[in-house]
């Protein structure tokens, strides 16, 4: 059977005496979109921000490609090749495309910065997302859309060469047009051989992008089914805790 | 993958029209820059030349440049705060006790000139470092912690040149400076040194860019610019080699101070847009959080900015103790708002993020010259404040709405 680029087991966290992870099991597989869904306070954001290191498990096994390994912070995941593209982008308006996707892991040559080595690859990464709508990949990121802003966010973490890829909402802001261009970047990122998480409020976008969709209901993976054998009211059944499974079935089922 | 480099522009391709379209488009953006300042220049400059029989004399625009020499200085000291959407309000003060140092050193340490000025600057760095840690480290906002340095440090000066102290500068090698000039000669190798070094400098570029295979912008703009560069300095650089004394003795050359402050202003010029520590500053201007997460520490970052921008400072007090060829307990303490305010009516912007150590000087030749043109038409001091003020405004209005215009908050289309 595959490897899954990243396998969660029995993951806990709590904050006090709040437990928001009571004991999570996922599989994400190279090449798949894995959707994570579930309604506020479900505890989404916190599954994320273990794998991303910003906040550590408290408890439970995280395999990478197979090897256990231990994300203490985000400089440790991001040397595993996990890439986290924020709600919130977290780009720099006063700079440039190139400048920006290079941010922190600037190239250097004789100690200065080799700009024109960093526009080609910043060109490559965009050029292999099929990216067309935007303009000049020296436009500053204050003239961009926020569907070209989650591109170039995006294309940061082809260019870091990332193994897996985690969404944060990446259409919630964005216009119909918008959405199904990101949603086209989020296919072909995975189209690339790259294990994609992205979490989603919008149960279409789900269904149109997603290979594979994990339910989280009060800090448990209550569901993870193949998208194509499963449908709208089944998920939203186990979103809102109407429908349960035992999780232990639920990774069996879910395994590719 | 496409081996078609280019099928995503760069804003380099086209030819010179449509470089010029582009550049023009920028504008229209919001991104003007200095542009207004450069406008401001001319404006004022037509003005006073109108008013005043003096204001054009080779005397006078030599005086020009060096008065404008300190508060250049200082505004690109400020520049790196700025940048930052930080401030620092006790540069000016931080300059005055660093030359405070200098002084006292020399005449009650009885120290060579040669170490003491390695003083100051020690002092400048020290007291950048200090400021720098206590706003990034502990989190106090730098206008409260500037403004205490600030408070402060009046106090220091006089505990160092105690009350009403008043010490000469002595030392040849400081008074020449503001007060001595480069042989003719010495001016015109400036100039072609300038113009040689840009022209090589952007032949590098084009190698690099080439190399790597991209395309480059028509050669013809590199050429612009260094005749620009041949005509504007050539055309100042004849002015101030004419002979502008009002006496016997011929007084002649450019100032040594211009040489100086144009190479200070390069190499920090260089540091700003081509190494690493740059690139994370604009980004830490431009968004801390994103540079955070991008594995930028910027808290370093930020401590760098604040003891660059003490250390340009003491240049600049050294530079004013070298002009007014003392040290007293004042020194320093009016020049620091006029610092910033040249910084933004160059076109830095206090929001953080955006403006050029270039755009400071430029600022500083508008501040100076209001100061200079109102001095010769013998308006009281009132109108001077007041007219700086007003041009003050301006800028920052306009820095306020080229933001709004190139898209502060998320545009979306």
């Amino acid at each position: 059977m595959e490897i899954p680029v990243v396998e969660l087991a029995g993951v806990k966290k709590s904050f006090g005496p709040v437990d928001v992870l009571k004991g999570i099991d996922l599989k994400v597989f190279a090449g798949k979109v894995t959707a994570l869904v579930g309604d506020n306070g479900a505890g989404k954001s916190t599954l994320i921000k273990g794998l991303s290191g910003v906040q550590p498990y408290d408890e439970g096994e995280v395999r990478f490609n197979g090897e256990l390994v231990n994300i203490q912070n985000p400089l440790e995941a991001s040397d595993l090749g996990i890439e986290v593209v924020y709600q919130d982008l977290a780009l720099c308006e006063n700079l440039d495309i190139v400048q920006n996707m290079f941010l922190g892991h600037e190239v250097l040559k004789t100690g200065t910065l080799h700009e024109s080595e960093m526009e080609l690859q910043a060109t490559k990464a965009l050029q292999s997302l099929s990216v067309r709508t935007v303009k000049s990949v020296r436009q500053k990121v204050s003239s961009l859309s926020g569907g070209q802003r989650q591109t170039v966010a995006i294309a940061r973490s082809v260019l870091r060469e990332a193994k897996l890829v985690i969404l944060d909402e990446p259409t919630a802001a964005l216009g119909v047009a918008q959405t199904e261009q990101v949603l086209n970047l989020v296919r072909r990122l995975a189209d690339n051989g790259v294990g994609v998480i992205i979490i989603s409020h919008n149960l279409g976008d789900v269904f149109r992008v997603a290979d594979n969709i994990a339910v989280l209901y009060l800090g448990r993976l209550v569901a993870q089914l193949e998208a194509k054998d499963t449908d709208n009211a089944e998920v939203v059944a186990y979103i809102t805790g109407l429908k349960s499974t035992d999780t232990s079935a639920i990774t069996v089922e879910g395994a590719i | 993958m496409s081996n078609q480099v280019t099928s995503l522009a760069s804003g380099h391709e086209g030819s010179f029209g449509d470089q010029v379209r582009a550049y023009l488009l920028r504008l229209r953006g919001g991104e003007m820059g200095s542009l207004p300042a450069i406008g401001a220049t001319l404006v004022l400059a037509g003005i006073f030349a109108a008013l005043s029989p003096y204001f054009l004399t080779d005397l006078n625009f030599t005086n020009l440049f060096v008065q404008a020499a300190e508060l250049t200085m200082l505004s690109a000291a400020l520049v790196f705060v700025i940048l930052l959407g930080e401030i620092d309000l006790a540069a000016g003060v931080t300059a005055g006790v660093a030359a405070a140092v200098f002084i006292v050193l020399i005449k009650s340490g009885s120290w060579p000139w040669f170490p003491a000025l390695i003083a100051a600057f020690a002092t400048g760095i020290l007291v950048g470092w200090v400021i720098g840690m206590i706003v990034a480290k502990i989190g106090v906002p730098s206008f409260v912690v500037t403004l205490a340095f600030f408070l402060g440090f009046q106090g220091m000066q006089l505990v160092l040149l105690g009350e009403g102290g008043v010490y000469r500068v002595e030392t040849p090698e400081i008074l020449a400076i503001m007060n001595s000039n480069i042989p003719d000669w010495g001016g015109w190798l400036m100039i072609v040194l300038a113009a040689a070094g840009t022209f090589l400098f952007g032949i590098w570029d084009r190698a690099r860019r080439a190399g790597t295979g991209l395309v480059n912008r028509p050669i013809s703009i590199l050429f612009i610019k260094v005749a620009a560069i041949l005509v504007l300095g050539g055309g100042a650089v004849l002015v101030m080699n004419q002979n502008r004394s009002q006496g016997v003795i011929p007084i002649s050359g450019v100032p040594i101070v211009v040489p100086i402050s144009i190479i200070v202003l390069v190499i920090f010029t260089l540091l700003l847009d081509r190494t690493k520590f740059g690139r994370h500053l604009y980004a830490v201007g431009g968004n801390p959080e994103a540079a955070r997460r991008a594995g930028i520490k910027v808290a370093r970052v930020r401590i760098w900015a604040f003891i660059i921008c003490s250390f340009l400072a003491v240049a600049s007090g050294i530079f004013h103790a070298s002009r007014i060829q003392s040290v007293d307990g004042s020194a320093g303490h009016s020049i620091v708002l006029n610092g910033v305010a040249a910084a933004v009516v160059g076109g830095v912007s206090l929001f953080g993020g955006r403006g050029r150590l270039s755009h400071a000087a430029i600022g500083a030749i508008v501040i100076t010259m209001i100061d200079n043109g109102l001095g010769l038409l013998q308006m009281p001091a009132g109108v001077n404040f007041l007219i700086t003020g007003g041009v003050l405004l301006l800028a920052a209005t306009l820095d306020a709405l080229a933001r709004r215009r190139s898209g502060g908050s998320i545009a979306r289309s």
